[in-house]
Formats: structure tokens, C-alpha cells, sequence
């Protein structure tokens, strides 16, 4: 269960989160919508502990610990995962000993044995089918030469070797085709365990047809200003925004 | 200052061999003069063709002035107040038997992780242990001899093998070669011998591990490598020191010999004590290492990780005067805090489809300065001579330099130089996609600094790989965050 409590941060000294209060249980998926420049970036960032932003109030405690007192990697350990919106190349490290510095890193903070090379490879390989990332990829460097379809499903396979609890999918949807889409969103659903919860940040409506959110929130000016159900969503493709900062007076 | 006392604390927790060896050493004054360099000469029992050529080289030295072209800011360097002979084995009687080695000196080397007990060395390495003036001992050398190998201190061969190091001495690079060229061959103490004989394939790797330990002293080491025709060796170089707030004197000579067909590999990985956190102390790493690719079609190709010394000046050079010969010259330098390397190499086209190619991978962290300096020479008889260079400098942090000095002189039309650079740094947003994976930042700069230094990791032996690899995660420690 992750639970945000009047959250405010800000960058460079700007404030950009004016009091978020969000509680996500497990097995629970909320969809993030919202204008651009609302929040909805840093909202991710400030959970997964990019170094880049201040939290000035408020808390955020996942299964009961104290995420804000955590580094980036303890958070990530927990259980936490960020699927980027615009993934970062890393030249010179192969996908694989990326993974394999990044799955037992995971698997010593579970407090269970490293893999051996056989074993891991035999991993990626279980792993890569489910969202048909090709081999050759794996054997490059990470997303180095990546077309922005191949860095979503790598971003997907990555969450699918890492087996997080929490997941937050940042614009996953963002720059895929349709087929890519669904390749990507039914792989997010074959991967997830009965307890894994998740906030998806998306501007359309299509990424939720496949992931069927349990909640949808509209993020606005640093603020959830309103929460209903997956008609919501919907709702807002057809009409945009206006008429809910309307409705609450903005 | 208490961030200060932390730096220095992550800095000096890092360099895991600046222990220091209690054992009975005989240091020779301070101070360098003709009487001193007879002095190293009578110690060591040499022909007087020998003494000759130090005092030759040492007449020379006296008429030089210490080379400033370097990208560094070398320390003043007083050669009166640095003793040039240091002899930590003279405990041992000295009756003529088989010296007894202090068990201090065998406990310092198996702390190193060299064992110098044949049944507990790695498998297929010969060591030659040589710490301050003097080699301790050499392993498997009885082995060897059984193919006609010779692999000894420099000083047994002199003794033992005096024609055939009359006859290489020197003939790579002469004394005149330059400043810290003459000052060796004036008063170097101990270095390996190799000769391996027409035909033969050493059987194991073969190595040497320098060790300074005694205080206020320099080591000048000469090594000296013979392979004869169609020959093969393969040769690995440690180097440790002690953590000292004095910077100590390292002035040495490598001069390979390649016959023809013959295939020489030469790894070094150096990891001189590099100063504190403030860039107190360090070793001063001057050093000429030169090959002669004497016969057609040799080979010679140079590894090096350097990971240590307050200043790195060394180019590890060859003459590639055979026709069809190749050499290769491959080099990571890691400089963090206030280390300072002026390094790469010199490739000189003689002979005719002469090939030679150049990987430099400089990594440059704290407030560091990294170089790399390289010449290619196409003589004017080196036909089809074909060179090809490529130098990357990876920055951390945004107080250190990177600089690159590629000098080209070619003088045949059908040669082709091709050279490429390229200069990067770790962003934070690397940083942060590993954090978020859960990888640590300093793993994740191993991983990112491993993963640009394998072309060159890839080259050196497997052992020493692994070595190298956690060396280069050590020597950044604390580099980012």
C-alpha cells in the first residue's frame, strides 16, 4: 500500500506539488491524468526519489516504511519501479550487465542469493518473450540506438525482470504504435501479481482500455482536484479539461 | 572540515596496499654523485663496460634539465635528497649460498597477493618479486631454463648472461633518449631479464611485481626483454607503495627486443600509491618503456591500466622496423582527487605495411588532469604504413580536465592515419536510471567506467582482468555524489 499525504515539493526552488493526498492499496490500479505542466512528471519523480526535487511537506510511506527517508535504490529495492517516459542511454554497459547488476541488487536487498550467469540468462530470456523484446537488444548497450517503441518495451521488460510491487508507468504510451501498444500493455497485465498496484500517467484513453484502472485522478496545478471512476477517462478524451477546472473554480 | 576528514578517510580507506614492511634495510645515503653511482655498481658486482655506461649516462644526466613540455605540474624534484639504493634483503648472509629470504619480505609480498612459494602461485605465472633496489626472488625459474628461457633479476643476468645484455642494453632506448632515460641508466637497481630462445613459446605468463617500501628513496628499475625469432611471451607488471605524505621518485626503463615472427605482449597495471585526498605525496611515475619491432613480421602490443602515482608520465613507444610488423598499444588511465597523467604512446612506421593501432580510454574524476600524448611516425621507406588511433576521455564531475596532444608526422604518400576522439561524461540522469534499478551509484560507476574501459580490459590476461576491473571501481570511490 502506498499512501502520499499532503505532498509538496518543488524544484529549483519553484513549487510544483501544492499538497497531493493519495492512498493506492494493493492490487489497486489509479490512472493519472492532467494538463501538461501539472505535476504529473514530478509526482513520479518525487515517489521513486529523483535527487532533483525537494519535498517540502507532507509524507510518503509505502507498506507502512517512510519512502522520503529512503535513497533512490533502498526505494527501488522495496519494490518500487518507474517506467520512464524517455528512458536514458547508458553507452558502453550491455542491457545484460545492467539487469544482472540490477536484479541482484533486488535480490540482496530480499535478502536472497545472487544469480549464477546460467541462471540469470535463462531469466532473460523467460522474460524477453513476454513482451517480445528482440534478443539482439539485450546484447546492445542500454537503450542505445533503442527506436522510442523498443525503449518502452524495454522499460516493460525491465519491470518484468525486476518483478516490482509498485509500479508507476510515466507516459508509457507515449511514441508506440497501436500494435506496440497492446504488445506492451498485455505484457503490464501478464506481468502483474494479484497485490501489484500502479499509477499510469496518460493523456489518452486507449493505454487504460488495456490496463482497466480502478480509479482515475485529475491532477491540476500541483493538486488532485478529481477522483472518480474509469468513465472519467473517458469523459475527458471527448471533452478535455476546461470543464473540470470549471467545476472546481480554477 | 569534518566533510574534509570524511574525503580524506574514503580516499585513503581505498588504496589497500600503503602498508608498510618492517625489515632490516640497507638505504645508501642521501644524494646522487659519480661516487654513488660506482657505489650501486661495486654493490651489485658488475664489469666495468657496465659502470662505464652509467657514468656515461650519468655525465650526460648532469649536462640535462628536467623535461617541461608535459600537461603536468611536476613537484620540485631535489635528486640530492632521495637515496638511490635500497637493499632490503641484506639481512641474508652473504656466504655465497642461497640467500635465506626474510620471512617479513615473504609475508609482505603474500599480503600483496603474490605468494612467492611455487606451490601456491597462481597457475601459470612466474613472478619476479623486487622490492626497492632489489629482486627477493623469482619463481619457476628452473622450469623455464629447461626450454632455454631466462627469466631473472637484471642484476643475475649481468652476471650470468653478460653478453647477451651487452648487447640489448640500452639499444632501445640509449641513455641520451631523455632526461629520466639518463638518470636510470645511471643508477637503476633491479628489473627483470627475459630471453626467450628461436622458437619457443614461454609456457606461462610471466611477471613482475615492484614494490617501493623503504622511505625517502626512488626505484629505478630496468627491465629488459628478449624474444628471438618466432618466440612468443607474454609479460604482466604490478606496481604498490606505501602511503607516504612524501612523494617518491619512479624513474624506470622497459626496452623490449621483438625477432622476426616473434609476438611480445606486455600488460602493466599500474597502482603506485597516487597521494591523499588533498594530493599530498604519491609516487612520481617517470617512466620510459620502448619496444623494437626488430624482425618482419613481429608483434608487440602494450597494455596499461593506470590507476596510481601523483603524476604518470610514460609512453610506452614502438619501433616498428621489421616489414609487415604490428603493434598495438592499448591504455586506460583513471586519475581522481589531484593526480596528474601525461600518457600514451609513440607508433614509428620504418618498415614497409607496418600496422599500428592506438585505444586510449582516459577517465578523469575529482580535480584531476588526464592526457593523452601520442606521436605517429611514417618514415619515409614505410610503405602502405597504415595507423589507426582512437582516444575517449570520460569526464565525472566537473572540476577535473581531460586533453588530448595527437601528433602526426608522416612522410609517405601511400600511408594511411586515421585518428578519432571522443569525449564524454557520466550525466546525472545515468545516475539516476540506475539508482531507480537499484543499482548503487558507485556500482553504477563501476559499471558505466567498466563498460567504457573493456576494449582495453578485453586485451589483458584473464587474471589480471578481474583485477583490473575491481581496481578501477576502487580507485573511483567516492568520484561522483
Amino acid at each position: 500500500m502506498l499512501e502520499i499525504n499532503n505532498l509538496h515539493a518543488s524544484i529549483g526552488g519553484k513549487e510544483i506539488l501544492k499538497g497531493i493526498n493519495l492512498t493506492i492499496a494493493d492490487g489497486e490500479i489509479h490512472a493519472v491524468m492532467g494538463t501538461n505542466g501539472a505535476g504529473k512528471s514530478t509526482l513520479s519523480n518525487v515517489i521513486v526519489g529523483h535527487p532533483a526535487y525537494e519535498v517540502t511537506e507532507g509524507s510518503i510511506t509505502f507498506n507502512g516504511q517512510d519512502l522520503l527517508a529512503m535513497s533512490t535504490e533502498q526505494r527501488a529495492n522495496a519494490g518500487i519501479f518507474l517506467s520512464f517516459q524517455a528512458p536514458t542511454e547508458i553507452p558502453g554497459v550491455s542491457m545484460t550487465n545492467f539487469m544482472r547488476a540490477a536484479v541482484n541488487a533486488r535480490r540482496a536487498a530480499l535478502g536472497a542469493e545472487a544469480l549464477s550467469a546460467g541462471e540469470f540468462l535463462k531469466l532473460m530470456r523467460e522474460k524477453r518473450k513476454i513482451v517480445e523484446l528482440d534478443a539482439k537488444l539485450t546484447s546492445r548497450s542500454v537503450n542505445e540506438g533503442f527506436s522510442g517503441g523498443e525503449k518502452k518495451r524495454n522499460e516493460i521488460f525491465q519491470m518484468a525482470m525486476l518483478e516490482p510491487t509498485f509500479c508507476i508507468l510515466d507516459e508509457t504510451d507515449s511514441g508506440l504504435d497501436v500494435d506496440a501498444l497492446r504488445i506492451v500493455a498485455e505484457g503490464f497485465n501478464k506481468l502483474r501479481k494479484p497485490e501489484t498496484s500502479a499509477i499510469v500517467i496518460t493523456h489518452y484513453q486507449r493505454l487504460l482500455d488495456y490496463l482497466h484502472p480502478n480509479v482515475v485522478h485529475v491532477l491540476i496545478d500541483g493538486r488532485i482536484v478529481k477522483t472518480a471512476g474509469p468513465e472519467l477517462a473517458a469523459e475527458i478524451e471527448q471533452k478535455g479539461f476546461d470543464w473540470i477546472k470549471e467545476e472546481v473554480g480554477l | 572540515m569534518a566533510e574534509n576528514a570524511f574525503l580524506k578517510e574514503v580516499a585513503e580507506k581505498k588504496y589497500a596496499y600503503g602498508f608498510e614492511t618492517q625489515v632490516e634495510t640497507e638505504i645508501l645515503d642521501k644524494g646522487l654523485s659519480e661516487d654513488v653511482v660506482r657505489m650501486i655498481s661495486g654493490k651489485k658486482g658488475e664489469p666495468e663496460w657496465l659502470l662505464n655506461f652509467r657514468l656515461e649516462a650519468y655525465r650526460y644526466w648532469q649536462t640535462q634539465e628536467q623535461p617541461s613540455w608535459g600537461h603536468l605540474t611536476l613537484p620540485d624534484i631535489d635528486y640530492q635528497a632521495i637515496s638511490y639504493y635500497a637493499d632490503p634483503t641484506k639481512k641474508a648472509a652473504d656466504d655465497g649460498k642461497p640467500k635465506e629470504i626474510d620471512p617479513e619480505l615473504m609475508k609482505a609480498f603474500d599480503k600483496l597477493g603474490i605468494p612467492l612459494e611455487e606451490r601456491m602461485a597462481l597457475s601459470g605465472t612466474a613472478v619476479d618479486a623486487v622490492m626497492d633496489s632489489v629482486s627477493v626472488k623469482t619463481t619457476f625459474r628452473d622450469k623455464l631454463a629447461e626450454q632455454g628461457i631466462i627469466f631473472c633479476s637484471i642484476s643475475e643476468a649481468v652476471k650470468q648472461h653478460p653478453d647477451l645484455v651487452r648487447e640489448y642494453l640500452g639499444s632501445v632506448v640509449p641513455y641520451r633518449d631523455n632526461y629520466f632515460a639518463a638518470l636510470n641508466s645511471a643508477v637503476f637497481s633491479d628489473g627483470s631479464f627475459v630471453y626467450i630462445p628461436k622458437g619457443v613459446r614461454c609456457p606461462m605468463e610471466l611477471s613482475t611485481y615492484f614494490r617501493i617500501n623503504a622511505r625517502g628513496t626512488g626505484q629505478f628499475e630496468r627491465t629488459l626483454i628478449v624474444c628471438d625469432d618466432d618466440a612468443y611471451v607474454s609479460y604482466l607488471e604490478g606496481c604498490t607503495a606505501p602511503m607516504r605524505d612524501e612523494n617518491q621518485l619512479h624513474a624506470a626503463i622497459v626496452e623490449i627486443v621483438v625477432g622476426t615472427r616473434a609476438e611480445v605482449k606486455y600488460s602493466t597495471v599500474q597502482n603506485w600509491y597516487p597521494g591523499d585526498a588533498e594530493g599530498k605525496g604519491g609516487v612520481l611515475n617517470l617512466v620510459t618503456k620502448r619496444g623494437l619491432l626488430k624482425g618482419d613480421d613481429s608483434r608487440l602490443s602494450w597494455t596499461q591500466v593506470e590507476t596510481g602515482s601523483a603524476v604518470t608520465w610514460k609512453y610506452p613507444s614502438c619501433v616498428l622496423q621489421g616489414n609487415r610488423s604490428q603493434a598495438e598499444f592499448y591504455s586506460v588511465a583513471v586519475t581522481n582527487n589531484f593526480q596528474q597523467a601525461d600518457t600514451g604512446t609513440k607508433m614509428i612506421h620504418l618498415g614497409r605495411d607496418t600496422r599500428s593501432t592506438i585505444i586510449s580510454k582516459g577517465i578523469s574524476a575529482g580535480r584531476s588532469q588526464n592526457s593523452y600524448r601520442g606521436l605517429v611516425k611514417v618514415g619515409k621507406n614505410a610503405d602502405r604504413a597504415r595507423n589507426y588511433s582512437s582516444c575517449d576521455s570520460l569526464l565525472l564531475g566537473s572540476k577535473c580536465g581531460a586533453h588530448t596532444f595527437p601528433y602526426m608526422d608522416v612522410q609517405n604518400d601511400s600511408a594511411v592515419v586515421e585518428h578519432e576522439a571522443t569525449t564524454s561524461k557520466i550525466s546525472e540522469d545515468q545516475l539516476f536510471y540506475c539508482n531507480q534499478r537499484g543499482i548503487s551509484t558507485e556500482d553504477a560507476v563501476g559499471l558505466i567506467v567498466n563498460g567504457y574501459a573493456k576494449d582495453v580490459l578485453n586485451k589483458l590476461p584473464m587474471e589480471f582482468a578481474v583485477e583490473a576491473q575491481k581496481l578501477l571501481n576502487v580507485s573511483l570511490e567516492g568520484a561522483v555524489g
